[in-house]
């Protein structure tokens, strides 16, 4: 039975990894989960510089789902590179790095300071909805996006992957922008950006205003979102948003997404990853399907 | 002392107050490497509620594997644990942060509002002198068993018990001294304590709350500005659920 998968030339063993920022760099969960069992750990955006983040609170729990706005607080390449990949080389992980920045020269700056690093695949956030500058405002507009997309591809060593926001009127014409601009693949949907409000303290509930809702009530609109892309582009996609179980997973497969992360969920369940992929296996045993491929983009 | 995740047993649940909890669970492992001020996340079974609620440890048992948490049911998920009865199963993780570093000859214990249970296990656990100052809004609960194991104030905000005020006023008025200070409650009372600590010359140990969606230290939503720059960012924000929630006062900064 086969369930490894390639997304634009890396390897994955199987087409399971983390969605970025609900894992670390992989160290605090590697108490449950053998980060080598992973197709890839994904981990949390790194920028050139750290970033504090936003203020407290930072997350808010909404049916089925939850808010997040911690506005990317991150150490910065330098001890990213020195501390993070070591580690997860150590652990055997397959690595995608994500990739975040407030200008084009910073996103560019991290690429090329990763040129060098035992990294398979940058994944681009141009789509985080919890940062005034940069993030989302690459990720909203079609030749913004085609344009970042080029700087980035003429620089980086490894192959790139846009991360898409759903916040925007087509994400079809999103994701061929990034596909012009020379991205090697996709990685869809980043989070819907919503809001909760307090009602005893009559107040905003995140100190941030707005947060990205993510978590299993947005899947619906993820599985869409990549069935949409997968017939618009030819590009490999890694497909997220409210996985929780194999089944979730199997309807991003489907709907034509070669490999899925798992986000939120880890929260809920830190074994949710691994579960998934046995869930994968145990699907594809009783159906007697011998390659995962036989099941990518099916419907 | 890595977390567990266990499927844990409900042994017993009580209210001992208009919205106060007192359940014991059946943790396993769990409970043999729980020290005091250390929490645990508890999950709901409601698969609509993702997130954990973090809840401190008021008892440890180690032998019979169990722990104690007395909490206030506030929202969906507390609410939905204080309908839970003997028998009943729920998705726990722990034990979770680091616990009180016990230490000093002459402790003083201050507990605010929820922040009261995690202080009994210490005040049982610490072998020194030691005194309780509790502080709350009106209620008072779990007074008695303290009383039984180490020497009691109470500061009540209505007047009616102790103290009217918080627990540094009853600190003061009664002239309670010590070499060094636990607390855990509300942050406006903690910010006080660090306050009253560098006055007095004191150390401090401060447990802080805020809203968790890992527990484990990986997602970042539960941060404190620190003094010092954290050892994960670099960048002043230290984690409540994995470098606290018991800092050291000095580490945190109030602002």
């Amino acid at each position: 039975m086969n369930l490894s998968v390639e997304i634009a030339g890396v390897k994955m063993k199987n087409p399971v990894t983390t969605a970025s920022g609900t894992f670390g760099s992989g160290a605090e969960y590697s108490q449950f989960v053998d980060l080598a069992r992973l197709g890839a750990v994904t981990t949390k955006g790194v920028a050139n510089v750290p970033w504090p983040g936003n203020p407290t609170p930072r997350i808010a729990e909404t049916y089925g789902g939850m808010l997040n706005a911690i506005g990317l607080q991150n150490p910065g390449i330098d001890v990213f590179v020195k501390r993070d990949i070591p580690y997860l080389k150590e652990q055997g992980a397959t690595i995608i790095v994500n990739v975040c920045g407030k200008s084009v020269e910073d996103y560019v700056e991290v690429v090329e300071r990763l040129g060098d690093e035992p990294v398979d695949l940058l994944e681009i956030n141009v789509s985080c909805p919890n940062v005034k500058e940069g993030g989302i405002a690459f990720g909203q507009d079609p030749n913004a996006l085609y344009e970042i997309t080029k700087a980035i591809k003429a620089k980086a060593k490894q192959p790139i992957m846009m991360k898409l926001s759903p916040n925007v009127t087509s994400i079809v014409d999103m994701a061929k922008a990034a596909e012009a601009g020379g991205s090697d693949a996709l990685s869809l949907i980043n989070t819907l950006t919503g809001m909760k409000i307090d009602v005893q303290k009559r107040k905003i509930l995140l100190a941030n205003g707005t947060g990205g809702m993510s978590g299993p009530a947005i899947k619906p609109v993820a599985v869409r979102m990549v069935y949409q892309v997968a017939k618009a582009v030819n590009l490999p996609i890694i497909g997220m948003g409210g996985i929780a179980t194999a089944e979730d997973a199997l309807e991003f497969l489907m709907a034509g997404a070669t490999a899925v992360a798992v986000g939120t969920a880890n929260f809920r369940n830190p074994n949710a990853t691994i579960e998934v992929i046995e869930g994968i296996e145990a699907y594809m045993k009783e159906n007697g399907i011998e390659d995962i491929h036989d099941l990518i983009g099916i419907v | 002392m890595a977390a567990k995740k266990i499927k844990a047993t409900v042994l017993s649940q009580k209210q001992i107050g208009s919205d106060i909890f007192d359940m014991e669970l059946l943790v396993g492992e769990i409970a043999k490497e729980a020290v005091p001020g250390q929490f645990i996340s508890m999950y709901s079974n409601d698969k609509s509620k993702l997130l954990p609620r973090p809840i401190s440890i008021c008892g440890i048992d180690k032998e019979k594997e169990i722990l104690r948490v007395v909490y206030r049911a506030v929202g969906g998920g507390t609410k939905e644990f204080s309908g839970m009865v003997p028998g009943d199963t729920l998705d726990v993780i722990g034990p979770l942060g680091n616990g009180f570093t016990m230490k000093g000859k002459k402790a003083i214990l201050l507990g605010g509002g929820i922040g009261i249970p995690p202080m009994l296990e210490l005040a049982k656990q610490l072998d020194c002198e030691k005194t309780a100052v509790l502080g709350y809004r009106d209620e008072v609960f779990l007074a008695d068993e303290f009383e039984k194991v180490i020497p009691l104030a109470i500061a009540s905000e209505d007047g009616k018990t102790g103290t009217k005020g918080n627990v540094l006023d009853a600190v003061r008025e009664q002239n309670i001294t010590g070499d060094i200070i636990y607390a855990c409650g509300p942050m406006p009372m903690l910010k006080a304590i660090k306050a009253y600590a560098k006055e007095k010359g004191m150390e401090a140990q401060i447990s802080l709350e805020e809203r968790m969606a890992c527990g484990i230290g990986a997602c970042l939503a539960c941060v404190c500005k620190s003094t010092e720059v954290d050892h994960h960012t670099y960048v002043h924000n230290k984690r409540i659920c994995k470098d606290g929630p018991v800092f050291d006062a000095e580490e945190v900064d109030f602002e």
